[in-house]
């Protein structure tokens, strides 16, 4: 890194260019990316006002996370003592306790990790079999279909008829409700279908003279090469499905049937309250209700902070660097 | 831009569209860009012949091309509830028709009216920050900060778009809320607290705020894409011809992102009438229908709640139009200043 830039930086960091002391790693930080020989020398205080201004976006970012994060391990005292909380004096898991084991909590977060899984899986599948159906040339119809597909991108049907059509079909109050009616995103149905017909039709060709059906060649050949983008579009189809609140307010009636987050909607904005259990111990103080609400977002949020790092690997290097090229 | 980006990997695309226009933008760019379908010679086999040969295709299209009709096109014909007094005892087919009857009300209903209005006056208030603000990080991002930094904030920033909005509520109702951070450290100061969240006289700048933490971050991929597509020999040549920063900025960069930046407002002006449904859902109860009914709220809560299916059937439809309407317009309007258009 430093190699690069000798003229500007070779007075502060080693010949290695491996930055080692406190302040070496702060300007390695802090460091301007490679410029080009025209540029003139930032004015070092636009540098700093920049640096300020981008610390406060940080803050103003982050706040939120550690704040919920600390309110959810504060106990009673804590809380009630007030102010600043980012890190709680008296950390304690009762909140996470209480919704541990009242029955509403743990019931919703099986519904949605179980819609989560299976219903990627339906999606998935779907848009696979579809795009790899789109993506052969010469089936008669097949433009027809694709044209089809694009004009769902365009129209929006309306919530009133989309409900009547699930009233219709029968599935209210039924879990297909929150899957079927977003199967297939157009969208990733057209991704996936130009991944498919940028594999070489040389390597489908001689597959197909020896004899191997359509079938043969979408699990033998085209899945194989296809594991990234397809990981990709589930892990898509999965946040999608976890973060589903519009569905199921319009579908779901019945309150044991709510996914988590309804059942968060209920908690924290409605304010309806959480038995604290009879596992605590008896001599403490229960844990106020804000801190058992902040521990069902903690817990609501999970999951996303699990994938999103795959998501963004994906984001930050593959796609961007495709839509620039492209 | 033929290959598209992530953008509509995003689910729930089309409800909050108005939020990310970006989506819309390569939505349409990919369908222009369709390759036509092979042809495969002069000697073809017999069409029969064909759809026989590629008879697992269609077995595999099958369950796709189900979905696209009952659920897509389906409901769209389903729209002609709007010229019935529709009820479910009835049915589909046995409500009678009233002509233009519901789209009569909507001069007449007050409710229609308000909710009218707060959309549009949010939509305005988005147009005048919520828009801008992607566009405004992008060019903080593109301007300075080392790589390494770069990256850290922008996936700092990237991660609300991937929460619910349950749960972004939920936060900023823990932060700035009755009983939030922001009250209790107030309150503990001996100052008196601050009514954010359920005030309805600040409810609009609030919900573009909310959006504007939400989304701008995610906002900005579009815009740095289209930073770097900017041939550096514009800059090289305008240093030459002695442009500071500020000039090269109002003089190349501005202007080489003018297409991305005309074709984001065209797709923003066809939503400007869905300002999104969850945002307004959630706070509703805390600022009271007058400030936080939308149009789709507005729909939900006439329509399903209340049973009126045919009035609200009628307001969502006359929204799709007048978004068509709109995106047309400023697709004319744009191409007569000699810009590209999006259609």
């Amino acid at each position: 890194m430093a190699a690069s830039h000798p003229d500007r930086t070779s007075r502060r960091l080693p010949i290695t260019g491996k930055p080692t002391t406190f302040r070496q790693r702060v300007r390695e930080w802090l460091k301007p990316k490679k410029q080009a020989p025209w540029m003139e020398n930032p004015h070092p205080l636009l540098l700093i006002g920049k640096g300020l201004l981008l610390l406060l976006i940080v803050l103003v970012m982050l706040f939120p996370f550690v704040h919920i994060l600390a309110v959810s391990f504060s106990s009673s005292t804590d809380v009630l003592g007030g102010g600043l909380i980012l890190f709680p004096t008296n950390p304690t898991l009762d909140a996470y306790r209480v919704i541990f084991n009242d029955g509403t909590v743990v019931r919703a977060l099986r519904v949605s990790a179980q819609l989560t899984i299976f219903g990627t899986f339906v999606q998935i599948v779907a848009t696979t079999a579809m795009a790899y159906g789109l993506s052969k040339p010469g089936v008669p119809g097949s433009r027809a279909i694709l044209l089809m597909a694009l004009g769902a991108m365009l129209f929006y049907p309306g919530m009133i008829p989309s409900f009547l059509l699930i009233k219709e079909l029968g599935l209210l109050d039924t879990y297909p409700a929150l899957i079927l009616p977003g199967l297939i995103g157009a969208f990733n149905l057209i991704i996936l279908r130009q991944f498919f017909m940028n594999i070489p039709q040389e390597l489908l060709d001689s597959a197909r003279l020896d004899g191997a059906s359509d079938i043969r060649l979408l699990f033998s050949i085209v899945l194989p090469l296809s594991k990234a983008v397809l990981a990709v579009i589930s892990l898509f189809y999965a946040v999608g499905i976890w973060n589903s609140f519009f569905n199921a307010i319009l579908y779901i009636n019945t309150p044991s049937k709510w996914p988590m987050q309804v059942v968060l909607q209920q908690i924290v904005l409605e304010g309806t309250p959480l038995n604290p259990a009879s596992v605590l111990d008896p001599n403490r103080p229960p844990p106020p209700p804000a801190t058992i609400e902040m521990a069902v977002v903690v817990v609501a949020t999970l999951p996303i902070l699990l994938v999103y790092p795959f998501l963004q690997k994906y984001f930050t290097r593959g796609v961007l660097t495709g839509a620039i090229k492209g | 831009m033929s290959r598209a980006p992530f953008f509509r990997y995003v689910p729930d695309a089309r409800r909050d569209g108005a939020a990310h226009p970006a989506r819309r933008v390569m939505e349409i760019a990919t369908s222009h860009s369709l390759p036509a379908p092979k042809r495969a010679g002069k000697h073809r086999a017999s069409l029969a012949r064909r759809m026989w040969n590629n008879r697992w295709m269609y077995l595999l299209m099958a369950p796709g091309i189900v979905f696209f009709l009952v659920f897509i096109y389906l409901p769209l014909i389903g729209n002609v509830i709007a010229f019935k007094d529709y009820s479910p005892f009835l049915g589909f087919e046995r409500s009678p028709w009233v002509g233009l009857e519901n789209f009569r009300k909507l001069f007449t209903d007050p409710d229609f009216g308000r909710a009218l209005r707060n959309t549009l006056q949010i939509e305005a208030l988005q147009l005048l920050f919520a828009f801008p603000a992607p566009l405004a990080l992008a060019l903080l991002f593109n301007s300075m900060v080392s790589e390494k930094s770069k990256r850290m904030v922008q996936s700092i920033v990237y991660l609300p778009h991937f929460l619910s909005w349950v749960i972004v509520i939920s936060l900023w109702q823990e932060v700035f809320g009755g009983d939030g951070f922001l009250n209790q450290y107030l309150r503990n100061q001996g100052i008196g607290t601050v009514n954010i969240m359920s005030n309805s006289d600040i409810f609009k700048p609030l919900v573009v705020l909310q959006m504007i933490w939400k989304e701008a971050g995610w906002g900005t991929i579009l815009f740095l894409a289209a930073l770097t597509k900017i041939d550096v020999s514009l800059y090289e040549a305008a240093v030459i011809d002695g442009a500071g920063r500020w000039r090269r900025l109002r003089d190349v960069t501005l202007p080489g992102i003018r297409p991305v930046i005309v074709l984001l407002l065209i797709l923003h002006l066809g939503f400007a009438l869905s300002v999104g449904f969850e945002q307004y859902y959630l706070q509703r109860n805390g600022v009271g229908a007058g400030a936080a009914e939308v149009l789709d709220t507005f729909i939900y809560f006439r329509g399903i709640q209340n049973g009126d299916w045919g009035f609200a059937t009628a307001v969502g439809m006359v929204r799709g139009v007048a978004g068509a309407i709109l995106i047309f317009t400023a697709n004319w309007f744009v191409k007569k200043m000699g810009e590209e258009g999006v259609l």
